[in-house]
């Protein structure tokens, strides 16, 4: 039942300044403000990077595939590894979480939209622009051949010459200012604009990991800013920070980047964990076991993982005790990952276990997570670790973590969301084959390189020798990431066919648990007619079993609010690409952005709440 | 091996205990309902799950704390070989300070004694690793890194950096080989002894070339190549390859080498000098003869 809402006339004259109206066209899009859309976009976008970031594997694998190959150069190895890591991580896995998390929240918790709409686009918008910047490289003299981890020196303008490194260094602080901005917009939603009682432990586990992800981009993202900012003072200004010559520590960078870099990963991997979390008890029709140890887990995990950066450091000469230090710290993150594998078992356990395909996917999750968890406990062994560090094992066991972890945990909850946000369900029969098809072909890519990695292969060669036997194997990955990429292209077909032709569902298609199967599929601009009230964790399902859990709030007497478009988001980041396009090349074009981004901010503080209001 | 063995069985306990939730309560006639037994969570179970946990953790890390240290220094220090392990893009130094031997990507070693490299850079971060030797080690530049290791049977070992370091990574490989006693102290005698001119007419004129075009860069005891940026070839005859473990050591590699290093060095700081056919042959024959 559709509440009537219309908008209402404009109270005065439109002036050019005023904010703009558009729902739909283009410019729609463009100057959106609704977490669903921008949600939306952010999908779509982190989606096409994974197809780039996936060509880039490919013809890895393609280059690696028998020994002393030919098929790309060294230095476009080098720059296809560099590029690879940083999209998958920065553009395709983050905003593809960061998509989720937009769109879901606000649903989760029961709110209309989250605290700061326009800064929601804005983080949209900086994202595009820092993956636009990052990969335009590719075009203009070549990307950064560096690493994702960008080890000084060999980022000095003396070993680095072109502009590869500063494309890197300016793209990263533009997705800096992208999941800063993002992650203080989901922190205070979460926070501020939960269901009336909805208390911090009746909160949706996938909310909780989210807030706790939060608090980890705000504390980690900091330091890589100033990591990057002191690179580029080197390498623009002649500043000597990481310049050996003149006494400058290059081992500095090291742990500025993996101060960042350790809880990095968890920023990849606790909202995978809140996905499943999701979707366990869902598909288990139990509540999820041991909810308290849950959010607590997630906690300690992302307090440990700020005390571990310098497992990454083991051969660099350290010393034993510090060595120790490090590796028992690293092992003690064991403690709070095995109690959520636990909890998960346990909330199987005694469950009626519907293995529908957003359900495989997060078993699978759960398996493939288990071996990348025991290779990561392998390598807490400082000692055994300086054979395993930089080897193809540490590559096998973080695609455990990164594919088996966080993509597993991405193909679940679209799966398991799709229908809410299309209103149409994908097949479950072909959705079935696409799932092993995956499967196959991920463990055929990923796990030889265990074997590969303690047969003595570094990491980031782009050849090999014959003589050294690593052929079969390789061959066999090289095989695997094909069939894998031949999955991946099988679900998006699949996606885009179920977009237009799936059978339509109602409002809760899988028996759910939580606040947004109970608004229509897909959501009305408005989220829920009445705004919900809780007083149980899973108020939603209990209220489906007769519980009185769940009820509607009052409407409100000024009618619902909901947050005005703007062009100004998207003017200010044009504004801030302009100018890191404007540093590399042209100081009168870093002028022209800096101004157009200040300009933006002003339009945006004083272009007032707008003229129409949803009643 | 303790952390191996506790691993995979905690593994295999876990997975087995996942696949058994997966198949018995799976939804099926019979099953349609969830017990709602326990469905909350049991405080007693996840208690002693967390003391499990770390209990199992400590089994692992105790031992592994224990090798950390015992590990850190040979037993017998003073009588260690001490050998000082340079890396440069992308080929590696091995100097001997007790013998005054330098030689390049080929490390000779005796069998059964205790090794202590100082490892250093000249330029990016490289890594020194022989898998089947010892862990790896990196060389890191405003900073001095030890590793020992000793060899206990005679051989050839395989190693290349493995820190990431330029275009050419993969190409900085090289070898130890590990003599007897008594092989190892004829080999540092004949890295003693300097080649004496050469007599045939095509190595003369190599002589001539080398002193022309190369003395920047590399050295020749006894002549006055001093050069100190590319490797000492003084004995380059003797090795068993060329360009940091890429080519066996042969005459037609060298000559291709000589050619365009580019080509098979991608980026290789030698310049393509622009030799002539003659040049490269002259140089060739030269170079074969410093053994």
């Amino acid at each position: 039942m559709a509440i009537a809402h219309e908008v209402a006339q404009p109270r005065s004259r439109r002036y050019w300044w005023s904010r703009p109206t558009h729902t739909t066209g283009w410019l729609g899009w463009f100057t959106t403000v609704d977490h669903k859309r921008i949600g939306i976009l952010y999908g779509i976008t982190a989606f096409a990077f994974l197809i780039v970031g996936g060509v880039e594997a490919l013809l890895i694998r393609l280059q690696l595939a028998g020994p002393d190959l030919h098929i790309v150069g060294a230095e476009t190895y080098n720059q296809l590894f560099t590029m690879h890591a940083t999209t998958m991580i920065f553009l395709a896995v983050m905003p593809m979480f960061a998509a989720f998390a937009n769109y879901m929240i606000p649903l989760l918790i029961g709110a209309r939209d989250v605290a700061f709409p326009r800064l929601n686009a804005f983080g949209y918008f900086t994202f595009l622009a820092g993956g636009i910047l990052l990969n335009s490289s590719w075009f203009l003299g070549g990307a950064s051949n560096a690493g994702w981890f960008a080890y000084a020196n060999l980022t000095s303008r003396q070993f680095n010459p072109g502009f590869g490194v500063d494309f890197w260094i300016l793209g990263l602080q533009i997705l800096g200012i992208s999941s800063t901005t993002g992650a203080l917009n989901f922190f205070v939603t979460i926070l501020n604009m939960r269901a009336p009682g909805m208390a911090m432990m009746r909160l949706p586990i996938f909310a909780w990991m989210m807030l706790i992800t939060s608090v980890l981009i705000l504390l980690a993202f900091p330091v890589i800013t100033i990591a990057l900012l002191l690179l580029l003072l080197d390498r623009m200004v002649g500043t000597t920070f990481f310049e050996v010559a003149s006494g400058g520590m290059p081992i500095l960078w090291q742990h500025l980047f993996w101060v960042f870099g350790h809880p990095e990963v968890y920023i990849i991997i606790l909202p995978g964990m809140g996905v499943i979390s999701e979707i366990l008890p869902a598909f288990s029709r139990k509540p999820l076991f041991g909810y308290p140890l849950m959010v607590f887990s997630g906690a300690a995990i992302g307090f440990l993982g700020f005390t571990v950066w310098s497992h990454h450091m083991f051969t660099t000469g350290l010393g034993p005790m510090a060595n120790a230090a490090f590796a028992l710290t690293t092992m003690a993150i064991a403690v709070p990952t095995g109690i959520k594998i636990f909890n998960w078992i346990g909330t199987l356990w005694g469950g009626s276990i519907r293995l529908r395909v957003p359900m495989l996917y997060a078993l699978g999750f759960i398996s493939m997570f288990l071996i990348g968890g025991f290779s990561g406990i392998m390598h807490a062994a400082a000692a055994a670790d300086t054979q395993q560090h930089d080897s193809y094992f540490v590559v096998a066991h973080f695609h455990y973590v990164m594919i088996g972890g966080a993509l597993f945990a991405l193909l679940a909850g679209m799966t398991y969301w799709f229908p809410k946000i299309t209103g149409r369900m994908m097949s479950e029969a072909r959705g079935r084959r696409i799932f092993w098809l995956f499967f196959g072909g991920f463990n055929l890519t990923f796990f030889p390189m265990h074997f590969l990695g303690l047969d003595g292969m570094p990491r980031r060669i782009y050849t090999y020798s014959a003589e050294m036997g690593w052929q079969f194997w390789n061959l066999a990955a090289t095989i695997g990431a094909f069939v894998l990429a031949a999955s991946l292209l099988l679900y998006i077909i699949e996606l885009c066919r179920a977009l237009r032709s799936g059978a339509p569902v109602g409002n809760d298609p899988w028996d759910a648990r939580t606040l947004e199967w109970s608004t229509t599929s897909p959501p009305p601009v408005y989220n829920f007619e009445r705004l919900p009230a809780v007083s149980s964790l899973d108020a939603f399902w209990e209220a489906k079993q007769g519980a009185d859990t769940l009820s509607d709030m009052p409407e409100h007497e000024a009618g619902m609010h909901l947050p005005q478009p703007s062009y100004f988001p998207a003017l200010c980041t044009l504004g801030i690409l302009l100018g890191a396009y404007g540093l590399l090349y042209s100081g009168i074009l870093a002028m022209v952005g800096l101004l157009l981004a200040v300009f933006s901010i002003y339009g945006w503080a004083f272009e007032g709440v707008g003229q129409e209001e949803l009643v | 091996m303790v952390t191996v063995v506790v691993c995979t069985a905690v593994f295999l306990l876990t997975a087995g205990l996942l696949g058994y939730a997966i198949w018995r309560y799976r939804a099926r006639p019979g099953n349609m309902v969830a017990k709602l037994r326990h469905m909350h969570g049991n405080p007693r179970l996840e208690a002693a799950l967390i003391i499990g946990v770390t209990l199992l953790l400590l089994t692992i890390a105790i031992p592994n704390i224990r090798v950390l240290f015992a590990a850190s220094e040979p037993p017998d220090v003073e009588n260690a070989l001490r050998v000082e392990v340079v890396g440069k893009q992308w080929w590696w130094k091995f100097s001997y300070p007790s013998f005054g031997v330098e030689t390049a990507n080929e490390l000779h070693l005796p069998v059964g004694r205790a090794v202590v490299a100082e490892l250093r850079t000249e330029d990016v971060i490289h890594s020194f690793w022989v898998p089947k030797l010892a862990g790896k080690m990196d060389l890191i530049p405003n900073k001095i890194n030890h590793l020992w290791f000793q060899a206990d049977k005679p051989g050839v070992y395989y190693g290349q950096c493995a820190e990431f370091c330029g275009s050419s990574h993969a190409n900085m490989r090289l070898r130890v080989i590990v003599h007897t006693e008594a092989a190892f102290e004829d080999w540092i005698k004949s890295q003693q002894t300097v080649a004496e001119a050469p007599a045939e007419a095509s190595a003369q004129e190599g002589v001539r070339v080398f002193q022309e075009r190369c003395t920047a860069c590399h050295t020749v005891a006894g002549t006055a190549a001093n050069g100190k940026i590319g490797p000492n070839l003084t004995h380059v005859a003797s090795r068993q390859t060329l360009a940091a473990g890429l080519l066996p050591n042969s005459p037609s590699n060298l000559q291709r080498w000589l050619q365009n290093p580019q080509a098979i060095k991608p980026g290789s700081l030698m310049p393509n000098l622009g030799l002539s056919e003659a040049e490269v042959n002259a140089l060739t024959a030269y170079l074969q003869h410093l053994k």
